[in-house]
């Protein structure tokens, strides 16, 4: 929900803090994770991710989530997907081109990056083009998976 | 403006060391001469000369021409075929590539095709949204955005690989150039946002159209404080209205166009609009000349791309160089 979104970014520092608690627990629990099966657990965990990345977020399942990246404003919200933003199209007022009742994606972002610690480092990474397969996978395992299984952190290289 | 080593008519320059294109406006801007570039409107039609005709208004007075790609969200001519038409002859194009209208296999197939073809620059841009032109109903692709275009562009030239990573057996070599908006939100951000598009591999910057020289020096500091200067060529955006009317409306309907009120005054107030509108777009150029880390103009003069001629001689921000042109050889070089 828009209204929900714009109230998450200006809680970027809390919930990035959040996020970063929640990573490590799961990156603690992978041989756990590991034992159940990733492929298992894939489907609870998507859910999960959706109803809770979608409430606050407004998240769209991309699957590659970089929300501690852009000031936790979900650039799937751009109408122009763009991840590395913002566009020469914002409006005077900070609101969207192609969408005119909405706040630049953007905008909110940086605003969000300043909130968090190092944010404005993090937003100055280049972010590499969606990988489409990811679409409607669940973020979270990716992560645990990448930071604890070799395999998979070389693959991702 | 002739260089020693000009090749035969329609074949790139041999590529200089630390040089990436065998291209003229590399050449230029490397040559630290002040760049001067303009924009053609595509034709609605299947006609060569059409590209030539409208290519022709330039001669002498640019360094390169930006063909657009569905500027607006309109459909034209693309502008991979712009832009090989005007190579053949000899021109500098620059291939505007738009992440709206394909994806990422369309894309590195154009880039492929239109280097082979002698395209020597690249643009790369977001695009405008469908909705601002006249296919609304249309499917918006934006697979990639122009940060990533950039970094799969710069893989293709200096790694000699496409994005899946298969090898090239010959990679397009392409100086590679992007857009940046200095005058809209968020204003503070906007330099960093250039820095990234520095690092994913832009050579060249073409902003949008400035009539704010405070936001644009703003900006320029930001830029120097980054340490960016020397990392990329600058070309400032410059354009010249005809009635204040179409100023405002452009201001109201144009995504990214920030006009400050005072300009609009100064338009209203004059007898003749039109004049004044290219002595203001005169004005900006030569403060842009003049101001820090600039390296050049960029004159976007839609649907008075004859203007453009005129405005620069008047300005005299080409000091009496004469850029390369077709005929070139038949007239004389000009007199400052």
């Amino acid at each position: 929900m828009y209204s929900v979104r714009l109230w998450s970014i200006r809680r970027a520092r809390s919930w990035n803090q959040f996020y970063n608690g929640l990573e490590a627990l799961l990156v603690r629990a992978a041989p756990l994770l590991r034992a159940i099966g990733y492929q298992r657990l894939e489907r609870p965990f998507a859910f999960v991710e959706r109803q809770v990345k979608g409430l606050l977020f407004d998240c769209k399942m991309c699957g590659q989530c970089v929300l501690s990246s852009t000031g936790m404003s979900c650039p799937m919200n751009c109408p122009k997907n763009i991840r590395n933003g913002p566009c020469g199209g914002v409006r005077a007022n900070g609101h969207c081109e192609v969408k005119p009742e909405m706040r630049c994606v953007w905008v909110e972002g940086f605003a969000g990056a300043t909130r968090i610690k190092g944010g404005l480092d993090k937003i100055k990474v280049v972010q590499a083009p969606v990988d489409r397969r990811l679409e409607g996978r669940s973020s979270w395992l990716r992560v645990v998976r990448e930071k604890t299984d070799p395999v998979v952190a070389e693959v991702k290289k | 403006m002739i260089f020693p080593d000009e090749p035969a008519i329609g074949l790139p320059f041999a590529i200089l060391p630390g040089h990436s294109s065998g291209g003229r406006l590399e050449r230029v801007l490397r040559a630290g001469e002040f760049a001067v570039t303009s924009e053609l409107a595509p034709p609605d039609s299947a006609n060569a000369d059409d590209v030539y005709q409208r290519a022709r208004v330039f001669d002498g007075y640019v360094d390169a021409i930006n063909a657009t790609d569905g500027s607006g969200a309109n459909c034209h001519m693309s502008s991979v075929a712009v832009c090989a038409l005007l190579a053949r002859v000899g021109y500098a194009p620059i291939m505007q590539i738009s992440c709206r209208d394909k994806n990422r296999i369309a894309i590195q197939g154009d880039i492929l095709g239109a280097a082979a073809m002698g395209v020597c620059n690249m643009l790369s841009l977001s695009g405008d949204g469908v909705q601002a032109g006249d296919h609304p109903q249309s499917k918006p692709v934006f697979d990639l955005d122009s940060l990533s275009l950039l970094e799969i562009a710069r893989s293709m030239r200096d790694e000699s690989r496409f994005q899946s990573g298969r090898k090239l057996t010959l990679a397009p070599k392409v100086f590679l150039g992007a857009a940046e908006n200095p005058t809209v939100p968020p204003l503070e951000h906007r330099a960093l946002r250039l820095a990234k598009k520095i690092a994913a591999g832009a050579q060249f910057i073409q902003t949008q159209y400035v009539y704010d020289l405070e936001r644009m020096a703003t900006f320029m500091r930001s830029v120097e404080d980054l340490g960016l200067f020397g990392k990329v060529f600058i070309l400032m955006g410059v354009g010249p209205f005809k009635t204040a009317k179409g100023a405002e409306w452009m201001r109201n309907n144009v995504p990214g166009m920030h006009v400050p009120d005072a300009l609009i005054k100064r338009l209203a107030g004059a007898s003749d609009q039109a004049l004044e509108g290219r002595n203001i777009c005169i004005e900006l150029m030569q403060q842009a000349r003049e101001m820090k880390g600039i390296s050049g103009v960029h004159v976007m003069a839609y649907r008075q791309e004859e203007s453009v001629a005129d405005m620069v001689d008047r300005s005299g921000i080409l000091k009496g160089r004469v850029p390369w042109y077709p005929t070139r050889d038949q007239i004389s070089e000009r007199n400052a």
